[in-house]
């Protein structure tokens, strides 16, 4: 287990390095980010002065290892927009980000895993379908538009719910069901393919035979075997989460960390954008080790050679 | 009628269809058979005639679809054919237990021997963890594992296969079951262990004091561990009798065929060819005409076209054909 966990902190790390260059170069991305800085009435001369006093005259490979390492103190810069630190920025919305990150998944997993559970419980019911055609309507959806419809229907037509603002848990309930129910199709699947696959295994047979209760060989037996998948799945999930509240943020106005990327995206406000990837890409690799862990947990052949 | 005293197993008429898109599937075609305490019965067959169908419908494990009747299924004088699932799984691993053809895959790789072991025992009595690792310790032992406590805390992957199918039987003895249904138990696994494997059997089955039923297709088995043999074909029991009358004496031309298919050292002369019985098994989906074996059989006649009769050859001792029992020849090596 300890050098399974060693090996798999080893590979976070690279992923992280790796991510952290790729971040680092969007900023060139747009083309010259002095030119795009000074704006369109700069002159030359100008131009020249904003690229001295941020440093974009220096070797490129220079100005990545400073920034690393001003990164590894949590050190992004002033927002170009705010003029404020970037960090103070992104740890005053986070929360927002999170709680509505952690109940979109939680909604999530309490949905899904129940219905994949029940469609594979009985292939081909009534409530296999239903659960099939709620993972199509979820797959096929766009979210953004769903997100607009269930305003329409319980902002407006009955006016039950908030439409936007982040003050109290009622503005959250609809993001957390548009963001949330976007992870459920993948989720309730895999559940009822896995479920599925491991009902008619043999080691379901022989817990059958020992007599155990329907009860027991279904949660006890079943479901650790069928989850496996879906435990990395849900990191890779919550991943495309964060990039989704970017959407959904905005479509609620939740002052989150989400909507502060789309914002500035559109204000080239590139030391905020950068914090904002690096931070979201972090989470995404932590998630995943975590995922990695708790597998290595439920199947021991992962984690006793 | 008066149960005699002691277990048995009755079974009369037992049937398993399965309803399918072409038609009913009828595996299992009306078989009827007894097993008495400390005995051992072999039901053999090749694959597809029914005898896992029969095995998992004793055990009520048969797949959703299929369906079970029985004229007479008793337990102990218990109807099983009368109990509610819950009940039917209150019997199972209680007083019948079943150990399984793939050892590799029969346990669940997810928690650790113990744990599977101990479930076992703590599902039916009423035992502390203590108490029931302790058995299982015992059995484990019994089973010829050694180092059992430390093997406790091991998980399947960690164990070759001979030693999974100790465990396997480990865990069908955890409560002392008066049945044990062994679904071709040694098919999986190397020569050498599958002749420990029955050897084992055999002495639990002397010290607990069990019933076993073994489905097998090998006859090799058969003649290590049978006292009792029913041969089955598409479905039906074609020939029953004690080990020796069966193995002596064959009376259905099947049975015959299927023993000549086996070399014996010493007497099957190098590069000589081995008996086999030409042609398939008829399609199990409907009602076959008259004897099931008549397409096969070397001796078939239009007598065959009508429902073999089971002639009665003495105590336990069956054949369904038309043919005197003296007067089946023997088949010519094909």
């Amino acid at each position: 287990m300890l050098v399974y966990t060693a090996k798999r902190i080893v590979l976070a790390i690279l992923v992280a390095l790796t991510i952290s260059m790729l971040v680092f170069s969007l900023l060139y991305l747009s083309g010259d980010p002095a030119t795009a800085l000074a704006g369109e009435s700069a002159t030359s001369d100008d131009i020249e002065k904003i690229r001295q006093a941020y440093g974009f005259d220096r070797p490129v490979w220079v100005q990545y290892l400073s920034w690393l390492g001003n990164a590894a103190q949590g050190e992004f810069g002033n927002s170009l927009y705010f003029r404020l630190p970037v960090w103070e920025l992104i740890l005053e919305r986070l929360p927002t980000t999170m709680t509505l990150g952690v109940s979109a998944m939680t909604f999530a997993i309490v949905l899904s895993i129940p219905l994949g559970v029940l469609a594979a419980m009985f292939p081909n019911s009534l409530i296999d379908r239903t659960a099939l055609f709620m993972a199509v309507v979820g797959q096929a959806m766009p979210s953004f538009w769903f997100a607009l419809m269930l305003i329409v229907l319980f902002a407006f037509t009955w006016p039950v719910l908030p439409a936007s603002g982040s003050d109290t848990w009622r503005h959250f309930v609809l993001p957390t069901i548009v963001l949330g129910y976007y992870a459920t199709p993948a989720f309730m699947r895999l559940t009822r393919t896995g479920m599925l696959d491991v009902l008619s295994s043999d080691y379901i047979r022989t817990a059958r035979a020992k007599g155990l209760r329907p009860w027991t060989v279904l949660f006890k037996h079943a479901l650790r075997n069928a989850i496996i998948p879906v435990v990395s799945l849900a990191a890779v999930q919550f991943g495309f989460m964060l990039g989704g509240s970017v959407i959904i943020e905005t479509v609620f106005a939740l002052h989150g960390a989400g909507f502060l990327a789309w914002e500035s995206i559109s204000r080239s406000d590139f030391p905020t954008v950068q914090a904002i990837l690096l931070l979201f890409s972090l989470l995404y690799i932590v998630l995943t080790f975590l995922a990695d862990l708790l597998n290595a947990w439920l199947d021991p052949r992962i984690r006793v050679g | 009628m008066t149960e005699p005293a002691g277990f048995s197993l009755d079974v009369e008429n037992l049937t398993v269809s399965i309803p399918l898109a072409a038609g009913t599937l009828r595996a299992v075609r009306g078989i009827s058979f007894r097993v008495n305490q400390g005995e051992t019965l072999c039901i053999v067959g090749e694959s597809g005639c029914g005898k896992s169908l029969t095995s998992l419908a004793l055990m009520g494990l048969l797949p959703a679809k299929a369906v079970r009747g029985a004229d007479r299924l008793t337990l102990n004088g218990v109807d099983l054919t009368a109990l509610s699932e819950r009940q039917m799984s209150d019997v199972r691993g209680e007083s019948m237990a079943m150990i399984f053809q793939e050892p590799m895959t029969s346990l669940n790789p997810a928690y650790t021997i113990g744990n599977q072991l101990e479930e076992a025992l703590r599902r039916h009595r009423p035992v502390s963890r203590a108490e029931a690792r302790e058995r299982a310790i015992h059995l484990l032992e019994k089973v010829g594992i050694t180092a059992a406590a430390s093997r406790l805390q091991q998980y399947p992957h960690q164990l070759s296969g001979g030693l999974r199918q100790r465990v396997m039987i480990a865990m069908a003895l955890m409560c002392g079951p008066d049945l044990l249904i062994c679904d071709e138990p040694t098919t999986a696994l190397d020569v050498t262990i599958q002749a420990q494997i029955l050897h084992l059997l055999r002495d639990l089955q002397r010290e607990f004091h069990m019933a076993i039923i073994l489905i097998t297709h090998d006859l090799g088995v058969v003649a290590r561990m049978a006292d009792r043999v029913a041969v089955m074909y598409a479905g039906e029991i074609v020939e029953t009798g004690t080990a020796a009358e069966v193995f002596a004496a064959p009376s259905h031309p099947y049975t015959k065929g299927l023993l000549q298919c086996i070399p014996i050292p010493g007497r099957t002369k190098r590069g000589e060819h081995l008996g086999s019985i030409p042609g398939v098994v008829p399609s199990l989906i409907g009602e076959i005409a008259g004897c099931a074996f008549a397409n096969r059989c070397p001796h078939a006649a239009d007598a065959c076209r009508s429902e073999p009769p089971a002639r009665d050859l003495g105590p336990g001792r069956m054949v369904r054909c038309v043919l005197e029992p003296g007067a089946v020849p023997q088949m010519e090596p094909a």
